[in-house]
């Protein structure tokens, strides 16, 4: 058994007085689809925000695939692996996927500006291999009828789709999706569940998902954890969650 | 040279090298020669054989347009075997009906999609030995002893010695069944055509002779390869000419990769043209004034001037600057239509046909192009009008006959001639086609009318997509109406109208009064007794999948009346409004439920 890839522990985040997250601890193992849940306002953004690096938590640790990662910058997380989409969605709107898509693999170009710019030699090269990478993620999410086409005259669900591509074309190990499905239709929520469990069985991409949809999240997940007032509640797989009293009574009970 | 392998094997000693197929993949236009088409084709022929598939036997295909649909029909014919193509948009019910029906032992399924209506009905298919896919994505934990990769087949294949193909080719005649085409009719359910090699490349010789193809052309395959007029171009022609066959990279993207290709020969439902018609037509709504006024002008003035400056650059962005055959069929092309690619040079013809003729019976000549018509029988085609007025045809192209079903076969034929079902009459050596026999309506004054034909009128509006007249046995004529969403929606942009689904845009008293001007314009070229009286606009598109309209598109008459009952018997009463609580069916099998209110329009002044 392999060690967890990403492992949270004694995690607290304050803002002034208000506690986010109190004492939070849980593992994702490797190759998992991890589910993140609870009400309003239960700190589940604040969380994966901990874990991108946005926020920077005043106690406890995050590892990833076992080295601490709890200080350091997105931009160094990003390279470790570790790779996010928003619940408002963040691209580019000004130009068009492709290009959005080739940023993505900014990250992973080693060709200097100089190269780059001159366009001959190793840039080109370079250049023609990830645009490469980046024809399979369009393949692989059939977003090829848009893929010239400029980013905010895509519909909404077509953008968000855009930016789970913006989010792989960085070769994640470990896919942070904040409500990856909030606003769609039924139809765009079936297409986006096919594609986050492709990205984890063909890929073997690992994650952690904030998702609304209870019935998105007891299909998808091996694991879910429940969030309350920036407590876990529950952790455990779906339909163990799913009996918990606890989970029941802050879904239910408390309205 | 009398069927399709023997066909390949001379093309790949011929073209050798030369590009037979082309597809778009990873955003890259990718060859497949003419030698490597064969390759491909006789190992997974010969992996077909080495696991069971038999002389005489049946090989069902569904998916997109791709390479693997192509080789794997004809890695069947080679075989002695025949295919049998089914609609990609099928329901699972379809699927389960056709492969069970045709006696399949191997199924070739595109991807995940596809092969999920196959095992999803698996328990009552148990002739099929074999269920094959080429798309293994999101394949890793099937668990099926059936199901197979194509590239294994291939892997096979490669094992067996190429001999036994050749030998296995050579047995080959003409008069073979080559394939088994299902048409779902607009009634009952689907019948296979049995159609033979010499049925299928005497079509493809007759169309030449009057339509000419060339090896060097290129040919863009879009339509489904399970529709007879697709298996005339991108199979039987191609494999007697020699053209290139190019697929798109998505169903979605195929305008978009007609523009890269530039074909010479194009073939496209009226939808295709009229698309194609409206993006322009949108564009010069959207453009500056002077440039709408220079469009205009030129348009109508024509000359070399016009050709330079406007016609050729349009041409060209449109995708059809070498473009040399142009044909549509399938249903009526609106004459506006007809006649803006007749003025830019787009030399577009109407042909007809039927799948029992392996497709095409009539097309028209160059010199000859009347819009309302559809044109001359092509070479070797005798053509007839009967006693009741329906259209009967006679050439070595008519079928074999419907696959197990000797009474439809029976049904089919008169004193040698095939029936269509359409009425029709001759206009100076041309076919005009009026309507299904059967739905040809008897006016209170005697005269015969076809509502298809006001049905058409109706749909050359942009805003309308479809419209079905009912009449017969009533009193008046009433329309259920489809709007277009995409136009009436920009209308409705236009008109500050908020709208959020097809549903509710649909309902809007400003898109009634839209659709009641079209409706009009099309009464005023009517007889007084045949106008239509009231319309109501539908609350969703007419789809296949609900059974409404077959997989070509054609309005399925019986279902719609039955499925719209309520709606239709409130046109003939004095109801202002219908409730609706209906259910909306899926592909995958999935419903949806509707509320509405739908207004009737009443045509006369109030």
């Amino acid at each position: 058994m392999p060690g967890p890839l990403l492992e949270v522990s004694q995690l607290s985040l304050r803002f002034g007085g208000v506690a986010a997250l109190g004492d939070l601890g849980f593992a994702v193992a490797p190759g998992t689809i991890h589910a993140i849940i609870g009400p309003n306002g239960a700190g589940k953004t604040s969380l994966l925000n901990c874990i991108s690096g946005v926020y920077h938590p005043q106690r406890g640790t995050i590892r990833f695939d076992g080295q601490d990662v709890t200080r350091m910058p997105p931009a160094a997380r990003t390279r470790l692996g570790i790779a996010r989409t928003f619940q408002n969605i963040a691209l580019f709107r000004g130009m068009s996927v492709l290009e959005n898509l080739m940023v993505g693999r900014h990250v992973h170009q080693r060709t200097g500006t100089l190269a780059g710019g001159l366009w001959y030699g190793p840039g080109q090269r370079e250049e023609i291999r990830e645009r490469e990478r980046v024809e399979e993620i369009i393949d692989f999410l059939e977003i090829q009828a848009v893929r010239k086409q400029v980013v905010h005259t895509l519909a909404y669900g077509l953008q968000k789709r855009v930016e789970l591509g913006r989010a792989l074309a960085l070769d994640p190990r470990l896919l942070l999706l904040d409500e990856p499905m909030a606003g769609m239709n039924a139809e765009e929520k079936e297409d986006m569940a096919r594609y986050i469990l492709d990205v984890n069985q063909e890929r073997g991409t690992t994650i952690v998902m904030i998702e609304h949809d209870m019935g998105v999240v007891m299909d998808l997940s091996d694991r879910v954890v429940v969030l309350n007032f920036g407590q876990k509640i529950a952790d455990g797989t779906p339909d163990e969650v799913q009996q918990d009293p606890l989970v029941q009574n802050a879904y239910l009970g408390a309205a | 040279m009398d069927t399709f392998p023997k066909l390949l094997l001379r093309n790949a000693e011929r073209f050798g090298g030369r590009a037979a197929m082309r597809e778009k993949d990873l955003g890259i236009w990718r060859e497949t020669s003419w030698a490597a088409y064969l390759d491909r084709v006789r190992q997974f022929s010969l992996g077909l054989v080495s696991l069971g598939l038999e002389r005489g036997g049946k090989v069902a295909i569904i998916g997109d347009n791709r390479p693997e649909w192509i080789i794997a029909e004809l890695a069947a014919q080679a075989a002695g075997a025949a295919s049998v193509g089914i609609y990609q948009d099928s329901t699972l019910t379809e699927v389960g009906y056709v492969i069970d029906h045709c006696d399949a032992q191997f199924v070739v399924a595109e991807d995940q999609e596809q092969l999920d209506k196959i095992l999803g009905m698996i328990e009552q298919l148990p002739k099929v030995k074999g269920v094959i896919y080429s798309d293994p994505r999101g394949l890793r934990r099937y668990r099926d002893p059936r199901l197979m990769s194509f590239a294994a087949i291939e892997e096979l294949g490669r094992k067996q010695p190429a001999e036994t193909f050749n030998r296995s080719v050579e047995q080959g005649r003409g008069e073979d069944l080559a394939m088994i085409c299902y048409t779902s009719g607009t009634t009952g359910s689907p019948k296979g055509a049995m159609l033979s090699f010499d049925n299928l490349l005497t079509m493809a010789m007759s169309l030449h002779s009057v339509d000419e193809r060339r090896a060097t052309d290129e040919f863009v395959s879009f339509l489904p390869l399970a529709w007879i007029g697709e298996q005339m171009m991108s199979v039987a022609t191609a494999l007697a000419i020699g053209f290139t066959v190019n697929f798109p990279e998505e169903p979605e993207t195929a305008l978009h990769d007609i523009r890269e290709i530039g074909p010479h020969v194009l073939f496209a439902p009226p939808r295709i043209w009229e698309g194609l018609n409206s993006q322009v037509q949108v564009k010069i709504m959207d453009t500056t004034p002077l440039k709408r006024f220079l469009f205009e002008r030129l348009m109508s003035l024509g000359g070399f001037l016009a050709d330079w400056f406007l016609y050729r650059p349009l041409k060209d962005r449109l995708g059809l600057s070498r473009l040399r055959s142009a044909t549509t069929g399938g249903a009526a092309l609106g004459p506006d239509v007809f006649k803006f690619f007749h003025t830019i040079g787009v030399p577009l013809k109407q042909i007809y046909g039927q799948t029992e003729i392996s497709g095409i019976s009539c097309i028209h000549r160059n010199d000859r192009i009347r819009f309302h018509t559809v044109g001359e029988p092509i070479p070797g085609t005798e053509l007839k009008i009967g006693e009741n007025g329906e259209i009967l045809s006679r050439s070595p192209s008519v079928f074999i006959g419907y696959y197990k079903n000797a009474e439809a076969t029976q049904a089919a034929m008169t004193e040698g001639f095939l029936r269509s079902g359409d009425a029709g009459y001759f206009e100076e050596g041309q076919l005009v086609v009026i309507d299904r026999i059967k739905d040809v309506l008897k006016l209170a004054d005697g005269t015969t009318f076809s509502p298809q034909y006001i049905e058409n009128r109706l749909k050359f509006s942009p805003y309308v997509k479809e419209a079905v007249i009912v009449g017969k046995d009533r009193p008046y004529l009433v329309a259920l109406v489809c709007i277009d969403q995409g136009i009436a929606g920009k209308f409705a942009e236009k008109a500050k109208i908020s709208y959020t689904t097809y549903t509710d845009l649909a309902s809007k008293p400003e898109v009634y009064d839209l659709i009641q001007g079209e409706v009009d314009k099309v009464n005023q070229t009517l007889p007084a007794a045949a106008r239509i009286r009231k319309f109501v606009l539908l609350y969703k598109e007419l789809d296949a999948d609900d059974e409404e309209l077959t997989r070509t598109r054609k309005v399925r008459r019986v279902f719609v009346e039955e499925r719209y009952k309520p709606i239709i018997a409130a046109l003939y009463g004095d109801q202002r409004s219908i409730d609706v609580d209906a259910t909306i069916k899926f592909q995958d099998g999935k419903t949806a439920r509707v509320k509405a209110s739908l207004a009737v329009r009443s045509m006369e002044a109030a």
